[in-house]
C-alpha cells in the first residue's frame, strides 16, 4: 500500500508543480457526495489534474474512467491505473465477451465512489473547443439517476504537453468546477447530453 | 562604513517598516466597525503579509551571495514567463519554440549574467532568441496567426527574462566605492516603494485617473505623491550608493518614471487580454508580473545609467 500512496502523492505533486494547477470551485463546494466529474479531454494527464485538484479526503473516493486499450498495454500503466489511481478501465470498442462499460461505471457509483470521465471519448487535438459528447453519460445517468454530474473545465493542459511531444512546457493550468446537474424525469438523451455539454462550455474562458 | 554593515542597516530598516505596517494593519482590523473588516483592509493585510515573505526571500538570497541572487531572479523570470505565456495564444506548432524559450534561453541568459559576459547576455535575447524562436515556430509548419505568435513569444522573453536579468547584472558593475548588492537594494527599494506609495496616495487622495482606459487605480494624485515620496526615500538612502544627493534624486525620478510607465504598458496588455491580474501567486498582489512590472522597465535603464556614467 505504501508504495502506491507514495506514487499517488508524487504524481499529484509533480502535476501541480508543473502546471501550477489551481482549483476553482465556482458552482459547487468540494464535499463528499457521489459525483461524476466530467471534463474536456485533451491530454492523457487530464484525469491526473482533476484528481490532484480534489482534497485528499475526496480523492481517495474518486476513480478515473479510462480506456483499457491504452492503459492495459504495459505493466507500468496497468499497475498505475489499477493500484495507484484505482481506475475504472472500460472497453471503448464494445465487445460481447466483456462487461458493459456503463455497468462498470454504475457499479463504482453504487459503491459510493465518485468518477472522473471525459464524454468526448477521445483526446481533442482539433481546433474545436469541445468535441461532441458520446451518449454513455446518458446511459450512466439512467442507471444512477441520483448522481450529480459536475462539469470540470481544464484550461491550458493541451498546451503543456500536446500529443506526440515529450518535453512538457510549464504553463499555468486552471481547473474550474461548475454547477452540478442531474437527469430530469423523462429527459431525452440528446437534451441531457446537450445540457451537460453546454454547462461545460460555459466554464471555458474566452479564447485569445 | 563597510558594505555588509550598510546592507544590514537597510534590511533592518525594511523590517522595522514592515513591523509598523503589520501593526497598523492589525489595528485597522481590530478597530473595524462591528467586527466587519472591509475588503480593502483585508487586501492591505494580505499585501503586507506577502511583503514579509518577499523581503525574507530577498534577504535569504542576499545572504547566499551572488549565486543566490542570480538564482532568485532566474526563478522570478521563470514565474513571470509562465504567467505571460499562459495568457497568450499559442498553437501546437509553437511547442518547440516554447521549449527553447523556457529551457534554453531563460537559463542561458542567467548563466551569462553569472559569468559576467556582458557582450553576449546583452544581445542573447534581442538577437539570437528573436531569430531562432520564429525559426523553430516556422518549423512547426503552421502559418495560422504566425506573426502574432512569434512576436508575442519573443516579447514575452524580452520582458520576463531579458529585462529582469538586468537586476542581478548590477552585481558585476565595477564602481569605485560601490557595491552591486547595494545598487540592487536601492533600485528595488525605490521602485517598489514608489508602487506602494502610489497605491497609498491613490487610496487617500486619488481623484483624476491618468489613463482611465488602462487602469482606474492609477491617478495623478497617487502618481505625484507616490513618486515624490519615493524620490525622497531614494535621496535619504544616497549613502548606500555611489551617487551624490542630487544625483540620487534625478536617478530615483528616472527609475520611478520608468516604473510607472512600465506599469501602464503591462496594464494595457492585461486590459487587452481582458484580465485583472497576471496570476494568483502572491496573495493580495496578484501574480509575479503584477509585482514586477515596474522593475522590469526600470532595471535596464538604471543599469545603463550607472554603467555609462559611473563605471570608469
Amino acid at each position: 500500500m505504501a508504495i502506491e500512496r507514495l506514487t499517488a502523492w508524487a504524481v499529484c505533486g509533480f502535476a501541480r508543480a508543473l502546471t501550477g494547477a489551481r482549483a476553482m470551485w465556482k458552482g459547487c463546494a468540494p464535499v463528499a457526495e457521489t459525483r461524476v466529474y466530467y471534463g474536456n479531454h485533451s491530454s492523457h494527464a487530464d484525469f491526473v489534474l482533476i484528481w490532484a485538484a480534489l482534497p485528499v479526503s475526496l480523492r481517495v473516493r474518486t476513480r478515473p474512467v479510462a480506456g483499457a486499450d491504452y492503459w492495459e498495454t504495459s505493466r507500468l500503466r496497468r499497475w498505475l491505473m489499477h493500484e495507484v489511481f484505482r481506475a475504472v478501465l472500460i472497453d471503448r470498442v464494445p465487445s460481447n465477451d466483456r462487461v458493459d462499460p456503463v455497468a462498470r461505471m454504475a457499479h463504482a457509483l453504487e459503491q459510493d465512489d465518485s468518477l472522473i470521465l471525459f464524454p468526448e471519448g477521445t483526446r481533442n487535438t482539433t481546433d474545436e473547443i469541445l468535441l461532441p459528447f458520446k451518449s454513455g453519460v446518458y446511459h450512466l445517468a439512467r442507471a444512477c439517476p441520483d448522481v450529480h454530474f459536475v462539469p470540470v473545465w481544464i484550461e491550458n493542459l493541451n498546451r503543456v504537453m500536446p500529443k506526440g511531444e515529450i518535453v512538457p512546457i510549464p504553463l499555468l493550468c486552471t481547473i474550474t468546477f461548475g454547477t452540478p446537474l442531474r437527469l430530469r424525469d423523462g429527459e431525452a438523451k440528446d437534451d441531457f447530453v446537450g445540457r451537460l455539454r453546454e454547462s461545460l462550455l460555459a466554464l471555458c474562458p474566452p479564447r485569445a | 562604513m563597510h558594505e555588509p554593515m550598510q546592507l544590514r542597516m537597510v534590511f533592518g530598516g525594511i523590517f522595522a517598516v514592515l513591523l509598523v505596517a503589520s501593526a497598523v494593519g492589525a489595528a485597522l482590523r481590530w478597530r473595524a466597525p462591528g467586527g466587519r473588516v472591509s475588503p480593502t483592509i483585508d487586501n492591505l493585510n494580505a499585501r503586507i503579509n506577502a511583503w514579509w515573505v518577499m523581503v525574507l526571500v530577498l534577504a535569504g538570497a542576499f545572504w547566499a551571495g551572488k549565486p543566490g541572487i542570480v538564482t532568485l531572479f532566474a526563478f522570478v523570470s521563470f514565474m513571470a514567463l509562465r504567467e505571460f505565456v499562459s495568457l497568450v495564444y499559442t498553437r501546437r506548432g509553437d511547442h518547440r519554440a516554447l521549449a527553447l524559450a523556457f529551457f534554453v534561453f531563460l537559463p542561458l541568459q542567467y548563466v551569462l549574467v553569472a559569468m559576467d559576459w556582458y557582450g553576449l547576455y546583452s544581445i542573447l535575447i534581442p538577437v539570437y532568441a528573436f531569430l531562432f524562436l520564429p525559426i523553430f515556430a516556422a518549423l512547426g509548419n503552421d502559418t495560422q496567426r504566425f506573426l502574432e505568435r512569434s512576436a508575442k513569444l519573443s516579447y514575452a522573453l524580452l520582458i520576463c527574462v531579458y529585462c529582469v536579468s538586468y537586476v542581478p547584472a548590477l552585481l558585476a558593475l565595477r564602481i569605485p566605492d560601490g557595491d552591486g548588492r547595494l545598487l540592487i537594494v536601492w533600485l528595488v527599494l525605490v521602485v517598489e516603494s514608489s508602487d506602494v506609495l502610489q497605491y497609498v496616495w491613490g487610496k487617500l487622495a486619488g481623484r483624476h485617473a491618468v489613463a482611465p482606459a488602462l487602469s482606474p487605480s492609477k491617478t495623478w494624485e497617487g502618481l505625484i505623491g507616490g513618486v515624490a515620496s519615493s524620490v525622497a526615500l531614494g535621496c535619504a538612502l544616497w549613502w548606500i550608493t555611489p551617487f551624490t544627493l542630487w544625483q540620487a534624486a534625478v536617478i530615483a525620478l528616472v527609475v520611478d518614471s520608468m516604473g510607472f510607465l512600465g506599469g501602464l504598458v503591462m496594464s494595457a496588455i492585461k486590459r487587452d487580454r481582458g484580465i485583472k491580474d497576471w496570476g494568483t501567486m502572491i496573495e493580495g498582489h496578484g501574480g509575479m508580473l503584477d509585482r514586477l512590472d515596474s522593475v522590469i522597465f526600470a532595471a535596464p535603464i538604471f543599469f545603463h545609467v550607472v554603467r555609462y556614467w559611473w563605471e570608469p
